[in-house]
């Protein structure tokens, strides 16, 4: 096969942000067709050389050029006029306006003519690149799914020649994830290029024709994806072997909370949570697995204090819960990582020192109600060597911070403990990995493991199946509000898991 | 035209754009005096030269900076917890009328002095309580409910000048009995006009800053202002921080009143307060709710005010001149504010 038109080429692109280098002279073409998956560690630069070839930052040095013609620098318009897409991770949608009207947003005037037309066109995009919404639907109804596709509907009404795609699936569910590969294969069937990035190594290999590896604002590697493998990728990345760690079987101890019987109203299309009964053990990870939006969000809500269930009890060290709140589980020892870190997690205008102590400023960082703020940065500082946050130091607002090491902040002062006890009881961990970097996950779930042999509790709701059957040491699926029964480490395969998931099991259990 | 957000604004953009609204403002004063048929550059002197000309002058700025300092805390302390206290001008009200209250015989002693203060900001902060509340447990939107005790205030305070409080030595005039010689903030300096209220605002202003960046308490306040959901998840309890956050900025408010009766006037009269309580809003705004910058930019709008009037005086140019300014002062500065953040770009 020939090789087919470069499209697009980034000639040594630097970028700094005070002393850290962000991107150090990174170069990438793009072909017609193609798809590159950008690869590295969490605050390798991705993000950033993203958005500095979109316009949203200016780089220091080096050039862009799309179809041939040199970029103007630091001007999205000129990205967008030129034929590059951006669909970000967060999405940049009006919750209240239609999809249509959300789509025409920014391009057009709203109460120009050729509404008409527009929907014709949003018709035949949706048709030709398998994205199906509903172009009246309001955005703020929409799952994340949708949403995303309504992004990438908005980029190709645009006319984008080129897609960007940064951490698409961190949000999707698997089958979710599957259709967006399906509209991607026919992008480039249709001749649009793709830069994707993604931490899931499996994704990359089944997506991309390429892969460029950063690491520390540097390319380290391009290689081609047929004559690469998963392992040698995240070697590439980390910049060494890794394996995943596995937790042994090991004993459990003492019930520290019992979920009995928990029941709450439905949401919406979420349904609530149908008379659930779960005990979590000290010494033991139990694992929560299904598909999100099956009543997880309930129960990780009630655990950690945000709710109260509408019937049924909680008890801790078996005494009945009465009064309920966060302050309340966390000084009970319950610390969270919550699986929103940009709305309950941290404060985003709040800089690593005043978000590492979010939850323990009365406990332990104040006295009589006086801040003591060097131990507070001194906290902070800790957390960032002890868990390699990648940032330019304490006093840097979290908002920078790439996603991953936004994460690492979380889970740092989590496992320091959330209350005047040194270490936490019950670590209620809700997608703790979800992403992170192959290195990062590693790390991660080896201090899950390591505070499961301390002997705390550990609930791990997580969507990823491989994830759950490596460290749970007892499993349950929900689905649909309702717990399945706890099955053992090792007693269980991925398919059986995956018939309880999809709501199967529950009926055949009930009629027998 | 659009608007694009800036990633980093620069040192240049950040000082440069609040000196070019200030500008603006100066620009826009003349058309003013223009417009009313006066000489723009000559009003723009004596504006400067009555609030600043002489000792007197400062003397005078300062006094009536005095509660714009303590209105412009209550609303920035307020403000930064997003808790939308309009209502600084009640509050400051039911200050003047426990000043009165304690002032006029009720109490003697050197005692007094602190009593008066310390009740007035019970008042003041009782009457925040209300709305907070409100707020908290049925989510009534506190800006209606504070905005509407400024006008039920107002009338309470004329129903009690015409009556229960009203000096039975006034020649019919609806004002109370003057306070008793105890009551009254002393001068600062024998024979000047400046009170010691000013002194106080100042130090309370470094209060609030002591509060907002060293306690936990302001640790609070400022995480809920950001993020209520963070807050809650995190265990703060933010109603309980609402309902601080509410008695500190009720109280602040108050004091404005307690200073205005026993510094400057001495007794409760309906125009005790020229609005007082809606320029604080101004003032804690152009401090982008910074409770220092509060002192600095209500000794600039109080400024504003004294000189206007002195150049109306002189020139024939209407007072509400100075209102003008100051809106237009508050226009430009947050436009300015903005475009440190964001830049227009064409296309
Ligand atoms: N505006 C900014 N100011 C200061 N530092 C920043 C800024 N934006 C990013 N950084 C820092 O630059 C580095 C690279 O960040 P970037 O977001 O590009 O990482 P990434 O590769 O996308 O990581 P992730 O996989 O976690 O999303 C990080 O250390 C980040 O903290
Ligand atoms: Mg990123």
């Amino acid at each position: 096969m020939p090789e087919a038109e470069i499209v697009l080429r980034l000639d040594r692109i630097s970028k700094r942000f005070g002393a850290l280098k962000a991107n150090d002279a990174v170069s990438l073409t793009l072909r017609r067709g193609e798809v590159v998956a950008l690869l590295g560690e969490n605050g390798a630069g991705k993000t950033t050389l993203m958005n500095v070839l979109f316009g949203h930052y200016l780089a220091d040095a080096g050039t862009i050029e799309v179809f041939g013609q040199p970029l103007a620098p630091g001007n999205p318009r000129a990205a967008l006029a030129a034929g590059v897409g951006m669909v970000h991770q967060h999405f940049a949608l009006a919750g209240n306006l239609t999809v249509l009207e959300n789509i025409r947003l920014g391009t057009e005037r709203l109460w120009a003519r050729g509404v008409g037309a527009a929907r014709e066109k949003v018709e035949r995009l949706s048709r030709d690149f398998g994205l199906s919404v509903h172009p009246d639907a309001r955005v703020g109804r929409l799952s994340v799914g949708e949403r995303q596709r309504v992004e990438i509907l908005k980029a190709l009404y645009r006319d984008a020649r080129i897609l960007i795609l940064d951490e698409p699936t961190a949000v999707l569910t698997p089958q979710e994830a599957e259709a967006l590969f399906a509209t991607l294969r026919r992008a480039t069937g249709l001749g649009l290029s793709v830069i994707f990035i993604s931490h899931k190594l499996h994704e990359v290999m089944a997506i991309a024709d390429r892969c460029v590896v950063l690491r520390h604002g540097r390319v380290v590697g391009a290689v081609d994806t047929h004559a690469t493998d998963r392992g040698a990728l995240a070697a590439l990345m980390v910049g060494g072997e890794l394996s995943l760690p596995r937790a042994e079987a090991r004993a459990a101890g003492a019930v520290l909370m019992r979920v009995d019987g928990v029941s709450t109203p439905d949401r919406g299309a979420v349904p609530g949570l149908k008379a659930v009964t779960l005990d979590l053990r000290a010494g033991q990870i139990t694992g929560l697995a299904g598909v999100s939006g099956n009543g997880q969000a309930a129960l990780a809500e009630i655990i950690g204090g945000l709710a109260r269930p509408a019937s049924g009890r909680l008890t801790l060290r078996d005494r009945p819960v009465r009064d309920w709140s966060p302050g309340i589980a966390l000084a009970q020892g319950i610390a969270r990582i919550p699986e929103d870190r940009h709305h309950q997690g941290t404060i985003g205008d709040f800089d690593l020192t005043e978000n590492a102590v979010l939850e323990t400023y009365r406990s332990r960082f104040s006295r009589r109600g006086w801040m003591n703020w060097r131990a507070a940065r001194r906290f902070a500082e800790a957390i960032i060597k002890g868990y390699d946050v990648r940032c330019p130091g304490p006093e840097t607002r979290i908002r920078l911070l790439s996603g991953g090491n936004m994460q690492k902040l979380i889970l740092g002062r989590a496992l320091a403990g959330g209350s005047i006890r040194e270490a936490p009881e019950i670590i209620l961990a809700n997608q703790p990995v979800r992403g992170l970097d192959v290195g990062a996950i590693a790390y991660v779930q080896s201090q899950l493991i390591a505070a499961r042999d301390r002997g705390t509790a550990v609930l791990l709701i997580s969507e990823d199946l491989d994830e759950i059957m490596g460290l749970s040491d007892i499993i349950h699926v929900m689905s649909q509000g309702r717990l399945s029964p706890g099955f053992a480490r090792g007693t269980m395969t991925a398919p059986e898991l995956g018939l309880w998931m999809a709501g199967q099991k529950f009926e055949s259990a009930h009629a027998a | 035209m659009r608007l694009e957000p800036v990633a980093n604004p620069s040192t240049a953009r950040r000082l440069g754009l609040p000196a070019l609204a200030i500008a603006a403002t100066m620009v826009v004063a003349m058309g003013l005096a223009l417009l009313a048929g006066a000489s723009p550059l000559a009003t723009l002197g004596q504006i400067a030269v009555g609030a600043l000309g002489s000792k007197l002058a400062i003397l005078e700025t300062l006094n009536r900076a005095t509660p714009l300092i303590f209105t412009g805390l209550a609303v920035a302390v307020a403000f930064r917890a997003k808790l939308w206290n309009i209502g600084a001008e009640a509050q400051l009200y039911a200050g003047a009328i426990v000043t009165v209250l304690l002032g006029t015989g009720a109490l003697g002693g050197p005692l007094v002095l602190p009593v008066s203060a310390l009740v007035a900001m019970l008042a003041g902060a009782a009457l925040l309580l209300g709305p907070v509340l409100l707020k908290t447990r049925l989510g009534v939107d506190e800006v209606v409910t504070t905005l509407l005790l400024n006008f039920i205030m107002l009338l309470f305070v004329s129903y009690l000048l015409e009556g229960p409080m009203k000096d039975p030595m006034g020649m019919g005039w609806p004002k109370s009995q003057a306070l008793i010689p105890e009551a009254r903030l002393p001068r600062i300096v024998d024979g000047l006009r400046l009170h010691w209220g000013f002194a106080l605002a100042i130090l309370a202003a470094i209060g609030v800053w002591v509060i907002q960046t060293r306690t936990a308490l302001g640790f609070e306040i400022r995480a809920v202002g950001q993020s209520p959901e963070a807050a809650r998840f995190a265990g703060m309890p933010v109603n309980a921080v609402l309902v601080k956050t509410a008695l500190l900025s009720g109280g602040l408010a108050a004091l404005a009143g307690w200073s205005e009766v026993a510094g400057l006037k001495g007794l409760l009269s309906q125009d005790l307060s020229p609005g007082f309580g809606y320029t604080g809003i101004i003032v804690a705004m152009l401090a982008l709710l910074h409770p220092l910058g509060v002192v600095v930019t209500a000794v600039f709008v109080a400024g504003i005010f004294v000189g206007s009037d002195a150049m109306s005086r002189a020139a024939g140019v209407p007072t509400y001149i100075a209102d003008m300014l100051t809106a237009v002062a508050l226009l430009c500065m947050v436009l300015a504010i903005l475009l440190t953040k964001v830049r227009v770009v064409r296309g």
